[in-house]
């Protein structure tokens, strides 16, 4: 572990100070390897412990996963999009070195078992996310950049009063260790008042990076403005970075006697930020922010999932995996879209089955998967989600949801099949640019691994899901 | 002794509620900047003398100089008018800070907790509010700035209420001191400047759904 992140520093400090292309790439490269040495690594040392606040556990060793097959397509496509937008050098050695830093942070946080760790880590996915967003370095940019950091300052400041609230209610029960497990093992002990401040507080800094209500906006315009292989990084693992902080959070408040005010917190949130998405999903015509707001309603479903219990923790931790699949690999699909008609706006994008077979399925498919309709996977995970909160007895929130995502998937789809056939009105077809089908690939395989997982998953891995949410009282 | 100290930061949050040019905000900055660094030095007698003097470094030459000095300077560089431009009038502003005062001081007496000095409690929250309120009132980006370095303020007080058990999170709040005011300060508003050359925050609503 000390050997991966001392490597991967150096990577991104390399990639940083080199101007060679060939060298960038094959740094690249070795990133990748790395990243897939340290997730083997992880899973033949499962459950073990090391330096000190690294922990490879199921909850840790799923997400790793997830992030490092995400890893190879948004090399693959960040490769592709700087090849195509003939950047400078120096914005190509930025652009890089804040990818490999943002993979290597969010890994080290889903793998911390220290509440401040994961912390630290979170505030290093601002540092290089602010990078990745600023790329263009145009006005709107910046406004984004800014609008970004601001809020996720804010945040993590309020993450920080959390823990300091937390080490207070902690003091009570005679410790003053804030790992994850020292917390859980001294949960009974701990003081509500000062848990329940705390609580409030992690949570509504976290929100940043997962995207719920309240300290959502500033992860829309993050991903409308950067670049999209990185807004496919921002929109799938890095939200989950947010759900591990809450979630392994969480976990220890369950233990307590605030289990129930905890959820009805959650769900608040959860059910808020659903309506927001499908108030502006109605609205909405950027293509990308269109996709950051379905994003938005996915997290919402998952901590409605995780504040109904039972299978509701199953179906949650589920979701957000099959989630990550699904949306970054429409947002890889987005640049070519871009590419094609060189614009967001939906007004003057359509018919793009005609100018690009290959992509239009992806972005078929797509909508099909994070709509989750059959076959997708995600159908599966929202399935259970809703079980859950019929079994807990949720009807009337059940309901309400049920009639937000039907909005929601008929805000969706009428701009999606516009997109795909309604021809654009004024397009100059003299200039469309020619995409390889073969940049779809990884599209493909990733959608596939969603419908996969979700269907038919394999054995290890739902033992490793129901690992993840074992200490959770049922 | 501390107490006091602690009252006199209370009373600057009061001081920039009515103040009126940026250079005041400036000087109140540097001067909570000095009233930490002596809590600190009385506040903290029972960790070791590397990591005190880490954190009196931090808050004498960070706090009360540095960031100052470069706000001072970024004042100067892009021609910022010297009114802060408030939304609201400061008497409203006077008013909203008092009731913030006066409301954790209530809600820090209905707790009963034998290991919390409800004063560093009472100062760290009020000043967390006041900052947010500051940056809802404020025109200009740089005061949305100064707003956050006072909430950054508030919260170090809260960190020292907890120092002397566990010196890791007052160390931690330095790093998330140095860490957001670097990259805010440093990287971007210095961007912001040359991009944007009259700051208001009006200017930043171009991002739109459409």
């Amino acid at each position: 572990m000390l050997l991966y992140l001392i490597l991967a520093f150096t990577i991104v400090i390399a990639l940083f100070i080199n101007r060679n292309k060939a060298i960038n790439i094959s740094l690249l490269g070795l990133f990748v390897v790395l990243q897939w040495g340290i997730t083997i690594y992880a899973c033949f040392h499962f459950r073990s412990t090391e330096l000190e606040y690294f922990t490879f556990d199921a909850l840790g060793i799923l997400l790793l996963l997830t992030l490092s097959i995400i890893t190879i397509p948004a090399v693959i496509h960040g490769l592709i999009y700087i090849k195509d937008n003939k950047d400078t050098a120096q914005s190509r050695a930025i652009f890089f070195a804040a990818i490999v830093g943002l993979i290597t942070a969010i890994g080290a946080a889903y793998l911390s078992n220290h509440i401040a760790v994961t912390w630290i880590f979170t505030e290093l996915t601002t540092l290089c996310a602010s990078a990745l967003i600023y790329h263009h370095r145009n006005k709107l940019a910046l406004e984004g950049t800014w609008k970004y950091i601001f809020i996720c300052a804010i945040s993590i400041t309020f993450i920080f009063i959390g823990i300091l609230f937390l080490s207070l209610s902690l003091i009570h029960a005679g410790s003053s260790d804030l790992s994850f497990k020292n917390l859980l093992a001294n949960s009974d002990k701990l003081n509500p008042f000062w848990l329940r401040l705390s609580f409030l507080f992690i949570f509504t800094g976290f929100t940043a990076k997962l995207g719920l209500v309240p300290m959502y906006t500033a992860g829309i315009d993050a991903k409308d403005k950067a670049p999209g292989p990185a807004a496919a990084l921002l929109s799938s693992v890095l939200m989950n970075v947010g759900f591990v902080g809450i979630f392994r959070f969480y976990i220890v408040v369950a233990n307590t006697p605030l289990h129930h005010w905890a959820n009805l917190v959650i769900s608040i949130a959860a059910f808020l930020s659903i309506f927001v998405a499908t108030v502006y999903m109605v609205k909405v015509k950027n293509i990308k922010r269109m996709f950051a707001y379905s994003s938005i309603e996915h997290t919402g479903l998952v901590m409605l999932g995780i504040a109904a219990g039972g299978i509701g923790y199953y179906a949650a931790i589920l979701h957000i995996i099959l989630h990550a699949f699904v949306k970054s690999s429409l947002f890889f699909q987005y640049n070519q879209l871009y590419k094609v008609f060189q614009t967001k706006s939906i007004y003057q994008i359509g018919n793009y089955f005609k100018y690009n077979t290959t992509g239009a399925i992806v972005i078929l498919l797509g909508f099909i998967s994070a709509v989750a309709m059959p076959p997708s996977g995600l159908f599966v995970s929202e399935f259970l989600i809703f079980k859950s909160m019929f079994q807990s007895g949720q009807i009337l929130v059940l309901v309400s949801v049920l009639i937000l995502l039907t909005m929601i998937i008929w805000a969706f789809g009428k701009n999606i099949f516009k997109i795909l056939f309604i021809p654009a009105i004024g397009f100059d077809e003299k200039h469309v640019a020619v995409i390889s089908p073969w940049e779809s690939v990884t599209q493909f395989i990733l959608l596939a691994a969603a419908v996969y997982l979700g269907l038919n998953p394999p054995h290890e891995f739902v033992q490793l899901i129901k690992e993840s949410v074992m200490q959770l009282p049922i | 002794m501390i107490n006091v100290l602690l009252i006199t930061f209370l009373i600057t949050l009061f001081y920039i509620a009515i103040a009126n040019r940026m250079l005041t905000y400036i000087n109140v900055l540097a001067l909570q900047g000095v009233l930490l660094f002596f809590v600190v030095f009385l506040q903290l007698n029972e960790i070791s003398t590397l990591n005190l003097t880490l954190i009196l470094l931090e808050t004498i030459i960070f706090k009360s100089i540095a960031v100052p000095v470069f706000l001072a300077y970024i004042l100067k560089r892009n021609h910022i008018t010297r009114e802060a431009e408030p939304f609201l009038p400061n008497f409203v502003s006077l008013i909203i800070t008092t009731i913030i005062v006066v409301a954790t001081i209530l809600l820090a007496n209905s707790i009963e907790d034998k290991h919390l000095d409800k004063i560093f409690f009472v100062v760290a929250l009020s000043t967390l509010f006041t900052g947010l309120y500051f940056i809802a009132t404020r025109r200009k980006i740089i005061t949305h700035v100064m707003g956050y370095l006072i909430i950054e303020n508030g919260v170090f007080v809260l960190s020292l209420a907890v120092g002397n058990e566990m010196p890791m999170l007052v160390n931690l709040g330095i790093m998330l001191d140095i860490f957001a005011s670097v990259l805010i300060l440093g990287i971007f508003l210095n961007k912001i400047g040359d991009v944007f050359k009259n700051i208001d925050v009006n200017q930043l609503s171009n991002l739109k759904d459409y």
